[in-house]
């Protein structure tokens, strides 16, 4: 490695563009254009090696113009994922296939076929984050090393062309030294760290904003990871719970240690009669009890007591109760479980009438719990009804027969065999919702329907989410560093007597306007000269 | 008089407020004898538009206290805190830099987007489950803000352009520069539009079918010139439109978009026809007189400070939220998706600025293209693509 020593004695590493100590630039050329105050000047690996692949993959990443095409390409790609839903946003009863192709037509189906109605989850989208936080570690390795040793190693003095070519310079032959030491003074009250030299003098206030842009870079890798660390296992529960009144059931991804009870769920919504009176309009134009006011299940946790006996009941202990509705979930151990969705006036059980047709008389009664129907019910004196089949979603399948679609009573419908002191061996019925068959020809005996519950059932989901921490805190450091980054800025002030001259420049990372505000402030009651903005062209 | 109209009285003397203010900024900067030195016009200027805000101020906390929540979950509500924000950051930034010209073009934005925002029903709406929270007002007033501050550098660099793009001659650039302008101008097309179909009290009803062949029954506001598919008028002012849409399309919406930007169209050729140039040839004498480097610093240093905001309440506070209501703090729902990008828009701003050097006019339209993306998000986003945070 080849090393540069500059003509005030430092010696600088290869690639070095301004000299570290004193800022002479290192290829000199005889220009007058202002110094280019990137970095610092200093030597980046990026720019001084090209040889190996790793060299050149680190060149790739360590590029802002390729970190842009990064940012810029994934923008692109995140606003036509919003052209059309995405898939997780359409109706559950359909079919992406279909849905896309039926809502939207051609492009709809254009959509679907390049797979954009799933585009945050394709492989190409995660490439492209993946890139960017590849870019994002590079970059910042390949400016943060030479940034901190060029601003470490700056001396007071630096090389005049140097001060020249800075954007905030001038010039005054006459000063004295009441006035030099006014400035330092004033420089000093306003919180600039003075350093001097051979009479020469550097003021510099807000260094520690210049890491800002690595701090914050150094939140957002960490946010990505944390979002990565989604897929590890362990990590991430994600779980449906849904419960009917009056049930209790274990709560999934718990390992069998947590119980939850639904005591009762319950809708809201908003009533012109119970409103005051400023939300009339409003309740108008959406319609009377349209809007929903609250969505809550009113719950009681339990723990698991004891090991876990396969077959046998669990014995809970209840832990509390509590309310849960949108926005406030219930916490424990960890686990979240969160309102979002319900189904109201569910069947829950069913009640019949045992009745002669022929003397019109009911002769008992019976109640079935949908949920757990029983095979007998004994009615007494010789009556009896059995229930031979039961469909709680019933439908006729495509052969004909009765069937049922799933196991939620959402129509529920029976076979029962009516025993009766005339009927020893029994007559058959089947019946449904204003369905009353006897398939088996006549009968004496009917099933009249005697009414009907229902209950509430609310969904939950259940999540425990060990990756919030990893993301709350790399948000929390990536504002920490762009606030300061942005909300400070890196202000330096060289005051150099060269041949028989004051010269003054400054430089800042930002807010010239503000530095040169400050600065010359601080010059007015003296007979130093303005600095003046050597960018600006317009003001003479 | 109770709270709610209160509220809304002071939003009248806000408005107005603000256009009297403009009025005086105009003012300020036809006074040649101080480029950017304090003058009476200015000094007027600036109070008037303190006592504007301040009127909003009180229009927000009356409105609160009359509905029990901050005033920020429907459309009306928001674009109105919106445009307050503006007005807010451009005081602040004001202070910092002392320039009559932002007055100029930012009062009329703030003044624009209120406008804009009362064309929506304003009654004061009960808030539904997810709505329920403070984290509501956390994170709708600080992204409201965040983008308030960002919409600065775009007035700067609006500034910017008109003063240095060549407008003597045709060119692609000055094209784009009256397109900007003229979409100003269609906002304020809308507004007129329907406040004058308002006023005449146009409705009509039309049955038309949807998508799945089902009848359904739509109400115009404004006179159909795209009507549904396959509409049928049923009552009220009987206009037939001249055309009915496929399905896919809805029909009033884009009979809105017609009439505003037909609107923006007429408004704009009578101003044009009334100064004779482009509008912004005949702008750009007017802001001669300021430094273009202090435009560019005023639009980076918006940035600057609107970009931690914005990502702190539109991100941040966003997810945070999302996590309570939803269940997960993030679900490319399009609302998020698109602060997502405004927030990827003004980091490509910030690296390009900062490694590309692109400063000035290159920065200038980034910043017009930033406040495109933020107004697409509060208009487009709402309006067309519907989404779980949508208002309307
Ligand atoms: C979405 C992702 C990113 C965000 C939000 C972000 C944010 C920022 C911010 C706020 C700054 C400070 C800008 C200023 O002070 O004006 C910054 C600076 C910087 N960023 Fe990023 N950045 C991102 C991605 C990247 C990537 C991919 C690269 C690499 C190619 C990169 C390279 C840099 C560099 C080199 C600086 C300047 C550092 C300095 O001045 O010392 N950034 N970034």
């Amino acid at each position: 490695m080849k090393h540069v020593k500059c003509e005030c004695g430092h010696v600088n590493p290869h690639g070095t563009i301004l000299c570290e100590a004193c800022g002479k630039p290192i290829a000199e050329e005889t220009t007058d254009k202002l110094v280019d105050m990137r970095y610092e000047g200093s030597a980046r690996r990026s720019q001084t090696y090209n040889k190996t692949v790793i060299d050149k993959i680190w060149n790739f990443f360590s590029s802002v113009k390729v970190g842009i095409w990064i940012i810029i390409v994934t923008l692109v790609a995140s606003a036509v994922g919003t052209i059309y839903p995405q898939e997780a946003y359409i109706p559950p009863n359909v079919t992406a296939d279909e849905y896309y192709q039926k809502e939207y037509g051609w492009t709809g189906e254009l959509y679907y076929k390049l797979g954009f109605h799933h585009l945050y989850e394709s492989w190409w989208y995660l490439l492209l984050i993946a890139a960017l936080g590849m870019s994002l570690v590079i970059c910042s390795l390949d400016r943060v090393v030479p940034l901190y040793r060029a601003l470490k190693k700056q001396s007071v003095t630096k090389h005049p062309n140097f001060l020249k070519r800075q954007r905030l310079y001038s010039t005054s032959s006459s000063w004295t030294d009441q006035e030099y030491e006014h400035v330092k003074s004033m420089l000093k009250k306003r919180r600039y760290s003075i350093r001097e030299e051979n009479g020469n003098l550097l003021a510099e206030k807000g260094r520690f904003s210049r890491w800002g842009p690595y701090v914050n870079h150094i939140g957002l890798i960490i946010f990505l990871l944390g979002a990565m660390l989604r897929f590890v296992p362990g990590m991430y529960i994600d779980e449906v719970l849904w419960i009917r009144e009056g049930e209790t059931k274990v709560i999934p991804g718990t390992n069998g240690e947590y119980f939850l009870k639904n005591r009762r769920f319950t809708v809201e919504t908003y009533d012109k009669d119970s409103e005051s009176a400023v939300f009339q309009e409003a309740i108008d134009r959406a319609g009377n009890n349209k809007v929903a006011k609250n969505y809550e299940a009113d719950v009681s946790l339990y723990k698991r007591e004891g090991k876990l006996i396969p077959g046998a009941d669990p014995k809970l202990k209840k832990i509390k109760d509590s309310e849960i509705r949108v926005n406030q979930p219930l916490k424990f151990e960890g686990y979240a479980m969160y309102q979002v969705d319900f189904k109201l006036n569910e069947f829950s059980s069913m009640s019949f009438h045992l009745t002669d047709k022929n003397a019109n008389r009911n002769v008992g009664s019976l109640t079935v719990d949908l949920h757990n129907p029983k095979e007998t019910y004994d009615l007494k004196n010789g009556y009896k009804v059995k229930l031979m089949s039961y469909f709680p979603d019933f439908f006729f399948d495509d052969e004909g027969n009765p069937n049922t679609k799933t196991r939620v009573p959402n129509n529920p419908a029976f076979v029962f065999k009516m025993i009766t002191p005339q009927h020893k061996k029994g007559e058959v019925a089947f019946v449904g919702i204003r369905e009353n068959l006897e398939p088996l020809g006549n009968n004496d005996y009917k099933m009249t329907f005697a009414g009907v519950e229902t209950k509430n059932v609310t969904g939950l989901t259940v999540r425990r989410d060990y990756t919030l921490w990893f993301l709350g805190i790399g948000g929390a450091i990536f504002m920490i560093g762009v606030i300061q980054g942005m909300y400070w800025n890196h202000r330096r002030m060289w005051i150099q007597k060269v041949n028989n001259e004051i010269w003054l420049a400054a430089h800042t990372n930002k807010n010239w306007y503000g530095l040169k505000k400050e600065l010359n402030g601080l010059l007015e009651s003296t007979s130093l000269t303005q600095l003046k903005d050597q960018n600006d062209k317009e003001t003479k | 008089m109770d709270y709610a109209s209160i509220s809304s009285n002071l939003l009248y003397v806000a408005f107005i407020a603000y256009l009297v203010a403009t009025f005086f900024f105009g003012g300020a900067i036809r006074d040649k004898r101080a480029a950017q030195k304090k003058t009476k016009w200015a000094t007027f200027g600036i109070v008037v538009t303190i006592i504007g805000f301040i009127a909003q101020i009180g229009y927000f906390i009356t409105r609160w206290i009359a509905s029990g929540h901050a005033p920020v979950s429907n459309l009306f509500e928001f674009t109105t805190f919106f445009g307050m924000m503006l007005v807010g950051a451009f005081i602040v930034i004001y202070f910092i830099y002392r320039l009559s010209m932002l007055g100029l073009f930012a009062l009329p934005v703030a003044l624009l987007i209120i406008a804009y925002a009362s064309m929506f029903p304003t009654e004061i709406t009960p808030l539904i489950p997810a709505l329920q929270t403070n984290w509501l007002h956390i994170h709708v007033t600080t992204a409201a803000a965040g983008e308030a501050v960002l919409s600065i550098s775009f007035v700067a660099g609006l500034i910017y352009l008109i003063k240095t793009i060549d407008q003597s001659k045709r060119n692609k650039k000055a094209f784009w520069l009256e397109f900007i302008l003229y979409t100003l101008i269609s906002t304020l097309g809308f507004v007129a539009v329907t406040l004058a179909f308002n006023a005449a009290h146009y409705e009509s009803s039309f049955n038309w079918v949807n998508k799945s062949g089902e009848q359904e029954q739509v109400v115009y506001h404004m006179v159909p010139l795209v009507g549904p598919h396959q509409s049928e008028w049923t009552e009220g002012n009987d206009i037939q439109p001249l055309i009915d849409m496929p399905a896919i399309i809805n029909a009033k919406k884009l009979n809105t978009v017609i009439w505003s930007l037909g609107g923006g169209f007429v408004l704009y050729w009578l101003i044009r026809l009334i100064l004779r140039k482009r509008i912004g040839a005949a702008l750009q004498p007017l802001v001669k007189q300021v430094n273009s480097d202090l435009l560019d610093e005023v639009s980076y240093r918006a940035v600057a400070i609107g970009f931690p905001i914005f990502t702190l309440g539109a991100l941040i506070f966003a997810m945070i939220w999302a996590q309570m209501a939803w269940t997960r703090f993030w679900g490319w729902d399009p609302k998020e998706v698109w602060a997502l990008i405004t927030f990827l828009f003004y980091a490509a701003f910030l690296h390009l600025r900062l490694s590309k050097g692109w400063h000035g006019e290159k920065s200038a339209w980034l910043a017009v293209g930033g406040f495109a993306i933020i107004m697409f998000n509060l208009v487009a986003v709402n309006l067309i693509i519907a989404g779980l945070h949508s208002y309307a």
